[in-house]
């Protein structure tokens, strides 16, 4: 017991140990991206579809299901924050800046890799109090989102999603949010193959443009739904 | 022949607690032959006639080889020609009139002593933490005795061209030092001959890479880019893959 927290400690604080902490985490944050975008692209299926899909997620494994995901996902996302922000720090305080830029190579998207996270970080805040705790909305009134749904009472998660898009604030602060985690991924998706030691330069041009692509996905899926709403597309 | 005149800002700082700061010096009548460390001494021996404190740079070789010479050109360690020492770097490359910026390497790992001297002893501390092979030593033994994939030959060679200058922690927005230190280790790692050793040497480089206070790779290959002898980056994922391997290793030996 002691000898495997004390191996934790000591990969935790080595750089390569963080490094890979973070890539490993990053890449089960992006693996749940591709999945929640695919459930979300129901909602272009119809109401029905897309309330049963809501239904089934709440009652998987009898409701445990969707506990073990978060569970597993604020656990990802905790070590992930706090290994980049600690890895930044010693970062600033490992380096001295010169009179003139003489950058090659930095694409922007690494540059700006902490900022488009801490704002991707305070959009899941919002993000969760918005849809899953429902705070300072009416999404949790059974009177306006309780339906009956094959026989069961179920929540109307369609027109929860309409009604929250609909209103142009939350759906702005959603796609520049989703704009900042493309760039964020543009260059995390590559970086999770480099840190974890599976990239070479005859696997570099199809990592970078499989991430370019991926990150690009992400983006049309999830800006795609305030669009069609705020348009009338869904309705 | 041709000439070009030239604005210098060059950084001085009188010592290593000393403050630093941007000195701008004109150099006249520079041949396009000579090397950017020769357009240095020509503006030295201005400055020594004058009875000045000459630029203090590092250098010893001055054909590419020996990793001594540093300084950043324009904000590029070596100057931003590719694969390219600041030695081997030629006035050509500049044009009449032009203003340049001459800084030392910089990161807190290699603090400045004099001018543009910085002491990369780091490196050295780094190579003395395994990056070697415990041999008997004696005659040189046969050429060949060791039979060695050529493809694994060459990969070992190209890492080995390392030649410990640090452009790749200057180049680095982190200061990382993750390019010499993987390429260090790559090159003993590739080889039969580095085996035995292989996990301690990754573990114990790596430890003495963080303790010397250099920062994080953050994978955006300004190092690639700077460093002249064209180190790959691949190395840099061979060594998180080995470091990862080697971590395992040893924690399932402490259980
Ligand atoms: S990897 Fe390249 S830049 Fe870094 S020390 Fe070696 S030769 Fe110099
Ligand atoms: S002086 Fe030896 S490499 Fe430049």
């Amino acid at each position: 017991m002691n000898s495997s927290l004390q191996f934790i400690s000591t990969f935790w604080s080595s750089s390569i140990g963080k490094k890979i902490v973070v890539a490993i985490t990053g890449l089960i944050l992006t693996l749940f991206l591709a999945g929640h975008l695919s459930g979300n692209m129901l909602i272009f299926v119809g109401e029905h579809a897309f309330n049963e899909y809501a239904y089934f997620l709440h009652h998987m494994l009898h409701g445990a299901g969707v506990w073990i995901a978060r569970i597993v996902l604020l656990t990802a996302l905790v070590l992930h924050v706090v290994g980049t922000v600690q890895l930044t720090k010693m970062n600033r305080a490992a380096g001295q800046s010169y009179n003139t830029d003489g950058t090659q190579r930095s694409s922007f998207s690494s540059k700006i890799m902490i900022w488009s996270g801490l704002t991707i970080l305070a959009f899941i805040v919002y993000h969760i109090l918005h849809y899953t705790a429902r705070v300072g909305n009416e999404f949790n009134n059974p009177e306006k989102y309780e339906i009956m749904l094959d026989g069961h009472v179920a929540h109307n998660a369609y027109k929860m999603v309409i009604d929250g898009f609909s209103w142009l604030p939350a759906s702005i602060f959603y796609i520049i949010a989703v704009t900042l985690l493309c760039s964020h991924l543009s260059h995390g998706v590559a970086s999770i193959f480099q840190t974890l030691g599976l990239r070479t330069n005859k696997t570099e041009k199809l990592i970078n443009t499989g991430a370019q692509v991926y990150s690009i996905l992400i983006w049309v899926g999830f800006v795609s739904i305030p669009v069609s709403v705020l348009l009338h597309l869904v309705k | 022949m041709s000439t070009l005149n030239l604005t210098l800002k060059i950084w001085r700082q009188a010592g290593p607690e000393a403050e630093g700061k941007i000195e701008t010096r004109k150099a006249q009548n520079i041949p396009i032959e000579a090397s950017f460390l020769e357009m240095l001494d020509i503006v030295n021996q201005q400055i020594i006639e004058t009875g000045g404190d000459p630029i203090h740079f590092d250098h010893d070789c001055r054909e590419g080889i020996c990793g001594m010479c540093s300084l950043t050109i324009n904000g590029v360690p070596h100057s931003k020609e590719v694969g390219t020492t600041t030695c081997q770097v030629h006035m050509r490359k500049f044009n009449d009139g032009d203003t340049i910026f001459i800084e030392p390497f910089r990161a807190n790992a290699f603090p400045v002593l004099k001018d543009l001297v910085t002491d990369r002893t780091a490196f050295d501390r780094i190579i003395a933490s395994g990056g070697y092979i415990d041999v008997r030593t004696g005659s040189a033994p046969d050429a060949n005795s060791v039979p060695i994939p050529k493809e694994q030959a060459d990969w070992a060679f190209d890492a080995a061209t390392c030649i410990g200058c640090g452009a790749c922690v200057a180049s680095c927005k982190n200061s990382s030092a993750m390019l010499f230190v993987s390429a260090k280790a790559a090159h003993l790692n590739s080889l039969p001959q580095g085996q035995p050793e292989k996990d301690k040497r990754v573990l114990s480089m790596v430890r003495q890479m963080d303790a010397e206070g250099f920062g994080n790779c953050t994978n955006q290959y300004e190092c690639e880019a700077a460093c002249p002898k064209l180190i790959s980056a691949d190395n840099i994922a061979k060594l998180n893959r080995d470091f990862a391997i080697a971590s395992v290793k040893e924690a399932v030996a402490m259980v």
